[in-house]
């Protein structure tokens, strides 16, 4: 596999970014407002990738730390009035703070007893969320006032309900979170992920503590899950149990088989493509769901490393 | 990042791993995609647009049937009828899945794809939540059929409309006054552990108290309960009544369960036919409900003295007298609930014509025009009974119906009046910004 000369990487990266501020004022109106909700949600696919991809570690309970983030966020401006940045920081620290615990816990496994740890307690979790229904809304979850979901910039004030606004808050967050991904993957720790990944004893053997690496990248994993759901609530305006319970752990493993796991644009893809697939072919027949399946076998069957990940394997070697 | 030996190269990984993934994937998208919306041909502008938010996948997909087909006689019927200001009616459909963050998704679609002038029809009350914000960024008219309390708690926008059917707390303390008189006053509760049951277990004791009864327990299922018999020791022996509003696929092994438990020798039962929607009340194991009361919105089963408003509700709708669809008696309606479709949708009518409604231009004039109405009279358009509406939590109020199990099927013994249902406002909607 060629190495990319990091000018190639970062130029492509920063054009996938300057593409989609583009399509901010070409797109129509409805799929303006998807492709919002799409970069939020990529950075929750990114997040997991960066667990799942390079470090193999299969979760199964990543929904826990997007609810994390979404809760954080929510709960602090509903319960407590905090500001936009603030709750987007209690977000933030939530999901850190939760990865942390999780991590510590959970690494003390690996292969499938991983996957079942962490969903478990990402059923715990969801079970918690139920159980304190007074502060979280239980099952129907809690709306996070319009009045509250305003950004103050200085003398600025930008209401998160503009739908321009909402655009370019989510593409601030997919770029920040797809440049940081690169600068890790591309740096001497993402290279130890990839060993990890690769032959853990090995890893070992070469003098490196792989646990406290493997518990470094759940930390990252869990708070960049926690951005994409503290975005969300703030964005969109709920908070709800839906979004912790395992459908929305299987999601994110979705999109990034689809786009193709272990490549930093993997995620972006997946979702897209997930999105789309759906979108377009319910337009057409009400068993919409069977053409999905079927395209996700296609999908499986000739692109066996996903999207992006088959180009990568076949053309374009250089693909970070 | 290098990628040597191929750990995600699924074609290398041998038949198990590859069949495990394809599963998985499929599994995956099946398990996701109810909430994923489809396009619908484009429309012209002639016709008022309504956008109708429905559950066809996921939990409430039995709802959601029932609720199409009422949509679509009332329409029928209004457009017979000569439209709303002259202009027919054409209904978009657009799955939900039952999933508020694909609610959301949808009320923005008919927002910005589809430009419908307003949203209607949804039920589950996480997706009237999980939708709310959307409707009132897009300056939405969103009017549900629900029966949660979200909207009369004040808690969502201005652009929430529930005028179709009366909301839970209502239907509760409605039900406390029969109850406390003709059941007995020492009442135990048994409700599943999520919001619908939350709201049992917070309205009723107050409501009980208030007619000089008392909930003596309260019993919590988990969601996930298979098997209900190691719950019954809890209710404690002096229950006079068990207040019972299970819901879900659980609901024939409750009642059997608590047939086994009890025998012939058991407490009075009270229910939400909520527990029993869609379901056949002669179905094998439901036995031990004879006799027992439940509460109704709108009778399933023909009464004697149904007005003539109800009949030809029902025969526009397709049920037969016993509350099953014409020609399937197995398919059987969720009578209870899906007038609020009918109603509403000629709510939204009068509203429109008030407001001289012409396009998405008129839609604060349709908010306010809503707002203002107070109330309903019985009738074609509004079968159920007469209500009354209060513009400043966009609630209406109406009347209850206590059914009663005998020879398989549910008689009608009580109706209470509106008055019953009245509670003190818990906000102000009009006092938002349209």
């Amino acid at each position: 596999m060629k190495e990319a000369s990091p000018a190639k990487a970062y130029a492509l990266h920063l054009g996938v970014i300057a593409l989609l501020f583009a399509l901010s004022f070409v797109l129509p109106e409805y799929h303006h407002g998807l492709l919002a909700r799409i970069m939020v949600l990529a950075v929750f696919a990114m997040g997991y990738n960066m667990l799942f991809g390079y470090v193999g570690l299969l979760s199964l309970g990543h929904a826990m730390f997007f609810s994390a983030g979404l809760y954080g966020a929510g709960l602090a401006v509903i319960h407590l009035g905090w500001s936009v940045p603030a709750a987007f920081a209690a977000g933030l620290a939530c999901g850190a703070l939760l990865a942390l615990v999780i991590g510590v816990l959970a690494l003390r496994t690996s292969g499938v007893a991983f996957m079942i740890v962490t969903m478990m307690f990402a059923q715990v979790f969801y079970l918690i969320i139920l159980y304190f229904a007074a502060w979280t809304g239980g099952d129907q979850g809690l709306v996070v006032p319009q009045s509250a979901r305003v950004l103050v910039l200085g003398d600025t004030s930008l209401g998160l309900t503009n739908p321009t606004v909402r655009y370019m808050s989510a593409l601030v967050l997919f770029s920040i979170v797809l440049l940081v991904a690169l600068v890790i993957v591309r740096s001497r720790y993402g290279r130890v992920l990839v060993a990890i990944r690769e032959n853990e004893e090995r890893t070992k053997m070469l003098g490196y503590d792989t646990f406290s690496n493997k518990l470094a990248a759940v930390v990252v994993s869990g708070t960049i899950c926690a951005a994409s759901g503290a975005a969300y609530a703030l964005l969109f305006g709920y908070v709800g149990s839906t979004f912790a319970s395992v459908q929305y752990s299987i999601l994110p493993l979705l999109w990034v088989l689809l786009g193709g796991a272990a490549t930093t644009l993997g995620p972006l893809i997946g979702t897209l493509f997930m999105y789309y697939v759906v979108d377009i072919t319910s337009g057409y027949t009400s068993a919409y769901l069977l053409i999905v399946g079927i395209a996700l076998i296609l999908l499986v069957l000739f692109f066996p490393r996903g999207i992006l990940g088959t180009i990568r394997q076949r053309w374009l070697g250089w693909l970070p | 990042m290098t990628d040597k030996n191929g750990f995600f190269d699924l074609s290398k990984t041998g038949l198990t791993r590859r069949t495990a993934l394809k599963g998985l994937a499929a599994g995956a998208g099946l398990a996701v995609a109810p909430g994923f919306v489809r396009y619908s041909q484009a429309q012209s502008s002639a016709p008022i647009k309504i956008g109708f938010q429905s559950h066809r996948t996921g939990i409430g997909a039995a709802y959601g049937r029932w609720y199409e087909r009422t949509t679509a006689a009332a329409v029928k019927a209004i457009n017979e009828a000569g439209g709303i200001n002259g202009r027919p009616v054409e209904v978009i459909i657009e799955d939900d899945g039952t999933d508020p963050g694909r609610g959301a998704e949808v009320v923005g679609k008919f927002a910005t794809q589809h430009k419908t002038d307003i949203v209607y029809g949804t039920l589950f009350s996480h997706v009237v939540i999980g939708s709310a914000p959307a409707a009132g960024e897009a300056k939405m008219p969103y009017f549900v059929v629900s029966e949660g309390h979200h909207v009369a708690s004040t808690k969502l926008n201005r652009y929430v409309f529930q005028p179709g059917i009366t909301d839970v707390k209502s239907q509760i303390q409605a039900m406390a006054p029969w109850i406390a008189a003709n059941a007995g006053k020492k009442v135990t509760q048994i409700f599943p552990d999520f919001a619908f049951g939350y709201d049992h277990r917070d309205y009723l004791p107050p409501a009980l108290k208030a007619q000089g009864a008392e909930v003596i327990a309260q019993i919590a299922i988990p969601p996930t309960e298979s098997s209900f018999t190691k719950y019954f020791p809890q209710i404690p022996a002096e229950t006079e009544v068990i207040y019972h509003v299970m819901v879900g696929p659980a609901v024939l092994t409750f009642v059997k369960e608590l047939g086994e438990f009890y025998g012939s020798n058991r407490p009075q039962l009270f229910g939400f036919i909520d527990s029993l929607e869609a379901t056949d009340i002669n179905s094998p194991g439901l036995e031990f409900l004879d006799g027992s009361h439940f509460w109704e919105g709108s009778p399933r089963y023909a009464q004697p003295d149904d007005s003539a408003a109800q009949k030809a509700y029902r025969a526009a709708v397709g049920i037969d007298d016993n509350g099953a669809a014409v020609g399937d008696p197995k398919d059987v309606s969720t009578a209870a609930h899906m007038f609020g479709c009918w109603e509403t949708l000629y709510v939204v009518k009068k509203a429109m014509e008030d407001a001289g409604y012409k396009g998405p231009e008129d839609r604060a004039k349709l908010v306010e025009a809503t707002e203002a109405l107070t109330e309903f009279a019985e009738g074609p358009e509004h079968p159920q009974g007469p209500k009354t509406f209060n513009g400043k939590i966009h609630q209406c109020f109406g009347i209850q119906n206590i059914s009663k199990v005998e020879g398989g099927r549910l008689n009608v013994v009580h109706k209470t009046k509106i008055e019953d249902g009245l509670y003190e406002p818990e906000g102000d909607y009009t006092t938002q910004p349209l």
